[in-house]
């Protein structure tokens, strides 16, 4: 139960002189909420971009312990890492919006339904093992639009649902796939606080149900702080800092780093003192 | 009125043909974003495998037409079809993320390999095929005028037809079909899902070739001959259809087929022949200044 899922050690990205991700070690466990955070541009959706095969990482060794086994994920091409058992969804969403909802999830299912299909060939010619195959992929698809309470919507296209529907029928897409490691990038930008908290249960419930892990990277820290079972803060693409909600909350350096810098009367002790002095010299 | 209809009948067999070979442009486009210029050579190299089907099968004592037809038809469609594999795996996929121009220069070399390659295999001279399927109906007279249309119209017409049936039904039913439109929509989140990209564009690239030996079979059904140059103007007729019916839509690319064909029998019939090309191209120009997504043709939008 308690199994590493994916481990990444040393991870290191570059771009140019842009080191984006800098040596970057963690790993999350099956069945647990791992959350990234960190400011804008901290390399959060740096991470997720070589857990998914966008980018090759410069440095570094992704393993995930998939459906077949572990798998160095740097090494795979990126639509083969579906297979192993990784999904994800993307800050700005990106549903194929002049498809139904339906199909968005049933194409999520390719996979499964090329290989049923024999390549579409014997598809084509209502091949028993075909048929099944599709009614099945069908049903989960249904399955997942209950779930998010879109069944009603079945057969609107995805790009004309509102935007609170979107996102969750990204989320049923990336169900789909089956996935054993699902990577959310921010699922609740643009929610209000009642959808964010819907979101909060939705993904406790799949990892509990589903027995997946979760790996979210998420600015609204209510629900960070809620759900997580584990967190890890990057700062200019290094980790600064690991540990469970409650040790991340009374962190120093976090707190420095992140939850600090908004907050006027968390200034440090000296530079109120100078700012005092420079009041007072005026 | 007879003389109308005589050549809505011209129009529409040309249009098909059209059609067929604008689905092939209007498909690669619609995944890949490059316009295939080598897809009229695809159609010329269709065209001279029918042919030397027909020959073979002639050599082998296939005597009965309709069998005969079939065969040609499927194996012109076959080996076409690895032509158009083969072109998008040597010229294009190499060049995928590359810059916007390299497939487009890429495919008008090899454009140009191509018909230089049939030039010198099969000579440069005008191949002719004695008729294969011959007679016709006359469907009214009057004034001793007569609309005719040939058992190959037909053909072609409902051939046509029925393709387009199974296509269609391959698009929006099938695996294949779903990741085509998903690819075409995005291509990195369809590989997310699971979708093979690269093996999703090499059939797109093959069902086109598909439909282009097809078009080439009845060109050569049709017209009689056959040389390596046919490609270039069908290919860029095709084109305009693909434009004009909205480049990326299949429905557009047939519809545009059929307008082209008309326009083209409509002018050859009532003004002159010599200037039916001049009709073609000016309908490019101005669909692409007036209506630059043309008829059925999504408007582009930005993404963020």
């Amino acid at each position: 139960m308690n199994a590493p899922l994916l481990e990444v050690e040393h991870l290191t990205m570059r771009f140019g002189g842009l080191v984006a991700v800098d040596d970057l070690s963690f790993t999350a466990m099956d069945q647990r909420i791992t959350a990234i955070i960190g400011p804008n541009g901290a390399g959060k959706t740096t991470v997720f971009n070589c857990l998914t095969g966008f980018y090759r990482p410069t440095v570094g060794r992704l393993t995930f312990h998939g459906r077949f086994g572990p798998v160095l994920l740097e090494r795979e091409d990126g639509f083969r890492i579906p297979r192993h058992g990784i999904a994800r969804t993307f800050q700005n969403i990106r549903l194929f919006a002049h498809m139904t909802a339906l199909e968005n999830l049933v194409v999520a299912q390719h996979n499964h339904l090329m290989r049923a299909s024999g390549y579409t060939v014997l598809g084509l010619f209502g091949w028993k093992g075909y048929r099944a195959a599709e009614r099945a992929a069908i049903e989960r698809a249904r399955y997942w639009l209950d779930r998010m309470g879109l069944l009603a919507r079945a057969d609107w296209d995805a790009g004309s649902l509102p935007y609170g529907e979107q996102r969750k029928l990204e989320i049923a897409r990336a169900m789909c796939t089956q996935p054993k490691l699902l990577c959310l990038d921010e699922p609740a930008a643009g929610l209000n606080p009642r959808e964010t908290a819907e979101l909060a249960e939705l993904l406790v419930e799949i990892r509990d149900r589903e027995q997946i892990g979760i790996l979210l990277i998420e600015h609204d820290m209510s629900m960070v702080m809620r759900i997580s079972d584990q967190i890890i803060v990057l700062d200019y693409g290094r980790k600064i800092a690991e540990g469970t909600p409650e040790q991340i909350r009374t962190d120093p350096v976090v707190i420095k780093a992140y939850l600090g810098e908004a907050e006027d009367e968390e200034l440090p002790e000296e530079v109120r003192e100078d700012l005092a002095r420079l009041g007072g010299g005026a | 009125m007879l003389y109308f209809l005589q050549q809505l009948i011209n129009g529409l067999t040309l249009g098909m043909m059209y059609g067929l070979i604008a689905i092939g442009y209007s498909m690669v486009y619609g995944i890949i974003g490059m316009i295939n210029f080598a897809h009229g050579e695809i159609y010329m190299i269709g065209a001279f495998i029918s042919i030397i089907a027909f020959l073979l099968l002639g050599v082998l004592g296939v005597t009965w037409i309709p069998l005969a037809l079939l065969l040609v038809l499927l194996i012109a469609m076959a080996f076409t079809a690895a032509y158009g594999w083969t072109v998008e795996r040597l010229a294009y996929r190499p060049l995928r993320g590359s810059f916007r121009l390299a497939p487009l220069i890429s495919a008008i070399g090899m454009s140009i390999f191509l018909q230089n390659y049939v030039q010198l295999l099969q000579g440069a001279n005008v191949k002719a095929v004695p008729p294969i399927i011959t007679g016709g109906w006359i469907l009214a007279e009057q004034d001793g005028f007569a609309v005719r249309i040939s058992n190959v119209q037909i053909m072609i017409i409902l051939l046509t037809l029925v393709l387009m049936a199974i296509f269609s039904w391959i698009i929006a039913n099938t695996p294949l079909g779903r990741a085509q439109r998903a690819c075409e929509q995005d291509l990195k989140m369809a590989a997310l899902c699971g979708v093979n990209v690269d093996r999703t564009i090499s059939l797109t690239f093959v069902m086109g070739a598909a439909l282009a030996a097809v078009a080439g079979l009845m060109a050569t059904l049709y017209y009689g001959v056959v040389d390596f140059f046919i490609g270039f103007l069908a290919g860029i007729k095709a084109f305009t259809a693909a434009v004009l019916g909205g480049i990326g839509s299949i429905p557009g690319a047939m519809l545009g087929g059929l307008l082209l064909g008309l326009v083209e029998a409509f002018w050859s019939g009532y003004f002159t022949t010599e200037y039916k090309d001049v009709a073609a191209f000016s309908i490019l120009v101005i669909v692409l200044i007036f209506l630059p997504t043309g008829l059925l043709g999504k408007p582009e939008i930005e993404k963020v």
